[in-house]
């Protein structure tokens, strides 16, 4: 073996240990969080209300709760978004006004979640008297969610041949029946897997939610969209560290049913991504 | 002899950007013919014919001057919609919607507001038979269009922009990423459609020209050259470049 052959080698291998130190803590956190939590999981514990100042029972409606934000808040922000989207690739002119929208998607992007959630709060629960209430909730979540489903919209658009848009508007087309017909069906996964990824990272969010919606302790479910919830990731804060006494297991219990939940919301992209793959005719 | 003419076109000319690829163009369309348009790439052929259904807009740096009478009519007064059902274009790789046969065909009366089946059934069964398509597809016109060959894909969209109904067809080098047999079977349909439509075809092809038209223009550097009977033309060019040109002298 020659000189740089070996090089190679070595490069390589040290190349493979940094991949495993990314994929060790994910991992780990899965590993640990089961060990200590899967004692707990039970039916009763996803399907039960908590009892006995939270120390008994289940967690079924912060799982109600996080399911219902994460609905309203796609109910929201998908047709907002799309549409901004498709405003931006199929019909804004390349202008000062166009650009500027475009640099605040970007930078809405990297706002932090806590101040997405002071933002829901000033706007929604005061200025707009919606009060704590999954309507606020849903809100503050739907804008956080916004600009990553503009981008992936953005994107998904992009990716479909500029040849389908001349063909229909050749055959006397309007530009939305281009859209409609000839550029939309074929951007549609693309769109979907995106917002299941963002919904599924809004899901675990706290911040926006904490001021905005979460409920520390209410054991009916919500009649209404004026009602407060419990919501998964805000329960776990609260088991962990503001109920003393607190048995540590419930709140791995809840923490594995949690990530339980976005993993699968992840999968659903996969699967979709995956099939609308095979259908891929061009 | 005087001719009909479908379209007149009076001092165009068109920019992309600051850079002008047509030149003062004028001339006429007669009604019924085959008009082939020749000349080495860049010599503005294409836009000369995108400019006839504004297509040439969808580029944003795009711009022109100059009339374009269709039917009498200048084409700014006419809506882009209703501009390309009138005039469509067949571009120059054959470019099917990944969608079935049936559909391709007909997407054209369905965005023009067609929605009874049966009728849409009827036009595409007869826009595939004056594409001389029909018998070859008529089996299995619910499979994908992209597994039909390329000639097949080409006619096809001959088949769908006549399922639009126009007056006049355009033609951006048809045939250039077709085999001679499927090319022979592109002019065969154009030589039927001469009843019904006028047709412009731009061509790389010299031979096609002098096959299937009757009158050709010959471009170069974004200026007609000239433009008359294909048979003078060929025979007996007035202009030394055009001679240069058919001659294969050129460069």
């Amino acid at each position: 073996m020659n000189a740089a052959k070996i090089r190679e080698k070595v490069a390589f291998s040290i190349l493979g240990l940094i991949t495993l130190f990314v994929v060790a803590p994910i991992l780990l956190v899965i590993l640990y969080i089961l060990k200590n939590g899967i004692s707990t999981i039970s039916w009763e514990f996803v399907t039960q209300a908590p009892r006995n100042g939270m120390k008994e029972g289940g967690i079924f409606p912060a799982i109600v709760g996080t399911i219902v934000l994460i609905i309203g808040a796609m109910l929201f922000s998908l047709p907002v978004g799309v549409l901004a989207a498709i405003h931006l690739v199929e019909y804004a002119r390349d202008n000062f006004f166009t650009r500027l929208i475009k640099l605040s998607v970007v930078n809405l992007s990297g706002i932090p979640s806590i101040v997405y959630g002071l933002f829901g709060f000033t706007l929604f629960v005061v200025f707009l008297k919606l009060g704590t209430s999954i309507l606020a909730g849903s809100l503050t979540l739907a804008i956080m969610s916004l600009p990553v489903i503009i981008t992936a919209t953005k994107e998904a658009l992009e990716s479909v041949p500029a040849s389908f848009r001349e063909i229909s508007l050749s055959l006397g087309a309007t530009r939305w029946q281009t859209v409609r017909y000839c550029v939309l069906p074929y951007a549609l996964p693309g769109i979907l897997t995106g917002t299941v990824l963002i919904l599924s990272r809004a899901a675990g969010e706290t911040a926006p939610i904490l001021f905005t919606v979460a409920a520390f302790y209410l054991p009916r479910l919500p009649r209404t969209v004026f009602d407060q919830v419990m919501a998964l990731p805000y329960h776990l804060y609260v088991i962990s560290t503001q109920v003393p006494n607190m048995p540590l297991k419930l709140s791995f219990a809840t923490a594995f049913v949690l990530i339980a939940l976005v993993f699968l919301m992840n999968l659903v992209s996969i699967i979709l991504r995956a099939h609308f793959r095979k259908k891929k005719l061009w | 002899m005087v001719r009909d003419a479908i379209i007149k076109v009076t001092g165009l000319n068109c920019y992309f950007g600051s850079l002008q690829v047509l030149k003062n163009l004028n001339l006429e369309v007669y009604r019924n013919e085959i008009l082939g348009v020749i000349g080495p790439a860049n010599s503005g052929k294409t836009t000369f014919l995108r400019a006839l259904n504004r297509l040439n807009y969808l580029n944003v740096s795009y711009s022109q001057d100059g009339e374009i009478l269709l039917d009498n009519q200048d084409i700014k007064n006419i809506s882009d919609n209703i501009l390309r059902k009138k005039i469509g274009i067949i571009f120059a790789l054959p470019q099917v919607l990944p969608v079935s046969i049936f559909n391709n065909v007909a997407y054209g009366p369905k965005v023009h507001g067609i929605t009874d089946k049966e009728t849409v059934g009827q036009i595409v069964e007869e826009a595939l038979k004056k594409a001389y398509l029909w018998d070859e597809v008529k089996d299995r016109l619910n499979e994908p269009a992209v597994k039909l060959s390329g000639g097949q894909q080409q006619r096809l969209c001959i088949a769908r922009t006549l399922a639009v109904e126009p007056k006049v067809i355009l033609y951006d080098e048809p045939c250039s990423g077709l085999d001679p047999i499927s090319t022979a079977k592109v002019e065969d349909a154009m030589q039927q459609l001469k009843q019904d439509y006028t047709q412009i075809l731009v061509t790389n092809n010299t031979k096609q020209a002098a096959r299937v038209s009757e009158r050709c223009g010959f471009f170069l550097m974004g200026e007609l050259v000239e433009i008359g009977e294909t048979y003078e033309l060929f025979t007996n060019p007035r202009d030394k470049r055009t001679d240069d040109y058919i001659t294969g002298r050129f460069g």
